[in-house]
């Protein structure tokens, strides 16, 4: 029957052509908003600037050269130190709530979930604002240590290093804590009970169980916390003061306050280049964990 | 890869769906404006009084939208990077002038500006546009220190205060590149316009030295941290301090016996402007000598409207930050163009914020 056979395949093809055809809304948008834009910025970062700012379009390099000046080397490698103990905070604290949370009876979860993700309703500058009345110098924090006797005199807490950090951690904890729940939820408890009946050590359970089985919310959570930290700029700008100025804050302060565009766009690309650095990194940790899990 | 991404997109599809529905609750108040005519006003954070921009929209019926800036550059920015459809913007006296050469701005209807001709003397005829074919000024003021006196028992009378090591970590600065070297130029005995690379480097060297007394660079909140006790000594706009005044009664401020800017925030028509007439009867209205009343009490900011003087009460005229004393004037200075020098500026600034 080649006759049926034929149909067969075409409607085979046209099963397989018609994904496509549904993706174009998509591909057009991302292409529009997303690809030519960036291909724009890409082509402003080897322009110059004009005296008032603006734009002119002669080819050069210097706003690359420009970056290996040692100062915007220290605004990176703080923002690297800010994204990355901003991701270690997140998730030694962000693992044992996750645990909890999925090991929970079955009907609580959804609230525990629930109370993880409520803080998305809120905007997210309004609730910096708050961080800046808690941290204070005649702040609920320092007040509340004050009570309690730890401390004898208030803290120098907002405008400082540590500030970010903490509302950094704030921020972002929830991207954390929702993939590792659903890796814990994953996790089959017969799997730790046999390691913990074959003697394994609580250590040897943690990393050669737990970890390993729970790797992709592991990799999943740190990619979502680490690339808006260390793009982040509201957070440092508001918490921050005069000594925390990370490399959004530095895009920020080409763009809108020496109006270089040119040289906005270079470091831009430069951070580009960095989180996907660190992204082929963190999955090809993800890529062996994975194998080595199936090997052992 | 597959385990990886299945979490991370389903953990996003949970967030962003939180988040959206916030974004939806904010969007639904822009869109009950009818068929009313719509005024774009650009302006500074923190320079409107709502009640007065009500009862224009009361008024004229129409409605006024309000976006605002930060510091001059950043509404340069906005505008060179193409936005359109803002018809007033408050620009200062230097930027004013910017904008002229750079061709942003509309020529103003005189005839549609009764209440713009009964200005302060000294606001008459300004170096930046001195037959006021471009602009209105509208507040004007100075700049100068913010301080707590219950700390700061004698009063100071010199910008050297800001390098006092005994006032760590509770000094606050303008974040505004040009007010910034401003004020360390004319303690160095400079002008606060000079172009020279090498006084401009010395300046920098001083502010890098300054830098660590500094708890932060701000020009949105200082009248706060005057206010809480965060900082007892700010860089900053009288208009703020006489606000923080309000809040700690121990708060005064003073213009340094070195020299301080004066400055003059304008009202232009932008050259863009959808609604040309309407804008310049907006002007009109904040100029009229109430209205404009008003305005300097709630803002605690200087009118440039002579006939306005006469009508805020004494304790305002009274209070040197709000409107500076007149034998003030001969040590201050306006902040001017400096053209392909502000170069040097941007470089000086972008290396002392990054240190």
């Amino acid at each position: 029957m080649p006759s049926e056979e034929s149909s067969r395949a075409s409607a085979a093809a046209q099963a397989s052509c018609r994904p496509f055809w549904l993706a174009l809304p998509g591909l057009l948008w991302m292409t529009l908003f997303f690809l030519v834009p960036l291909l724009l910025v890409l082509a402003i970062s080897f322009a110059s600037r004009g005296t008032y700012g603006g734009i002119l379009w002669e080819f050069t390099w210097a706003n690359y050269l420009d970056l290996l000046h040692p100062l915007y080397g220290k605004i990176l490698g703080q923002s690297l130190w800010y994204a990355t103990l901003t991701t270690a905070i997140c998730f030694v604290v962000g693992f044992p709530l996750a645990y909890v949370i999925a090991r929970s009876p079955a009907r609580w979860q959804p609230l525990w979930l629930l109370l993880v993700m409520l803080p998305f309703w809120t905007n997210f500058l309004v609730r910096t604002y708050a961080w800046m009345i808690i941290l204070r110098q005649d702040g609920l924090a320092n007040h509340l240590l004050l009570a309690l006797g730890l401390i004898s005199e208030p803290l120098e807490l907002l405008y400082t290093p540590a500030a970010v950090v903490i509302g950094l951690v704030y921020g972002y904890l929830p991207f954390m804590v929702l993939p590792l729940y659903v890796a814990v939820e994953r996790l089959d408890p017969a799997l730790v009970e046999a390691a913990w009946d074959l003697y394994a050590s609580r250590w040897a359970v943690w990393t050669r169980v737990v970890v390993p089985l729970t790797m992709p919310g592991i990799v999943g959570g740190c990619i979502l916390v680490f690339i808006p930290s260390i793009g982040s700029f509201i957070t440092p700008d508001l918490l921050g003061g005069a000594r925390s100025m990370m490399i959004g804050n530095l895009i920020q302060h080409e763009y809108l306050v020496v109006r270089d565009w040119p040289l906005g766009s270079a470091v831009s690309f430069v951070l580009m280049a960095i989180v996907m650095a660190a992204v082929v990194l963190y999955y090809r940790q993800a890529g062996g964990a994975d194998g080595s899990s199936e090997g052992r | 890869m597959r385990p990886v991404i299945r979490p991370i997109a389903l953990c996003l599809c949970w967030l962003w769906l939180a988040g959206g529905l916030t974004a939806c609750g904010q969007g639904s108040g822009d869109d009950a404006t009818g068929t009313r005519p719509v005024l774009h006003y650009f302006t500074w954070s923190d320079y409107v009084g709502p009640e007065i921009i009500r009862e224009f929209e009361r008024r004229e019926q129409v409605k006024v939208v309000i976006d605002t800036f930060s510091s001059n550059e950043e509404l340069l920015a906005k505008l060179q990077s193409g936005a359109t459809g803002y018809d007033v913007a408050v620009p200062s006296d230097f930027m004013v002038a910017i904008m002229i050469q750079q061709g942003l701005l509309t020529e103003l209807d005189r005839t549609e500006l009764s209440n713009a001709s009964t200005l302060e003397p000294h606001l008459q005829s300004l170096p930046f546009d001195p037959e006021r074919r471009y602009s209105v000024p509208y507040l004007w003021g100075t700049v100068g220190i913010g301080y707590d006196s219950r700390i700061i028992e004698t009063p100071p009378d010199s910008w050297s205060i800001l390098w006092d090591p005994r006032y760590k970590g509770r000094i606050s600065m303008l974040n505004d590149q040009r007010e910034v070297f401003g004020a360390v130029l004319r303690s160095m005995g400079q002008s606060m316009n000079s172009t020279d690379p090498q006084v401009i480097e010395a300046a920098k060297e001083r502010l890098l030295r300054q830098k660590p007394l500094v708890k932060t660079y701000t020009s949105d909140h200082y009248d706060q941290l005057l206010a809480s006790g965060e900082v007892v000594l700010a860089q900053g706009w009288g208009g703020p301090v006489a606000r923080a005044m309000a809040d700690r009664p121990s708060i005064r401020y003073v213009v340094p016996k070195e020299g301080a800017t004066i400055w003059a925030d304008c009202l232009v028509v932008l050259r863009t402007a959808p609604q040309k007439r309407l804008a310049m009867r907006f002007i009109n209205y904040l100029m009229e000598p109430a209205v404009a009343a008003r305005t300097s009490e709630r803002l605690r900011f200087a009118s440039a409207s002579r006939l306005a003087r006469e009508m805020v009460a004494a304790s305002t005229r009274d209070n040197p930050a709000v409107y500076p004393p007149l034998d003030q004037l001969a040590r201050l200075e306006w902040m001017r163009d400096v053209g392909k020098g502000i170069r040097l500026y941007d470089r000086a600034w972008t290396e002392l914020k990054m240190q």
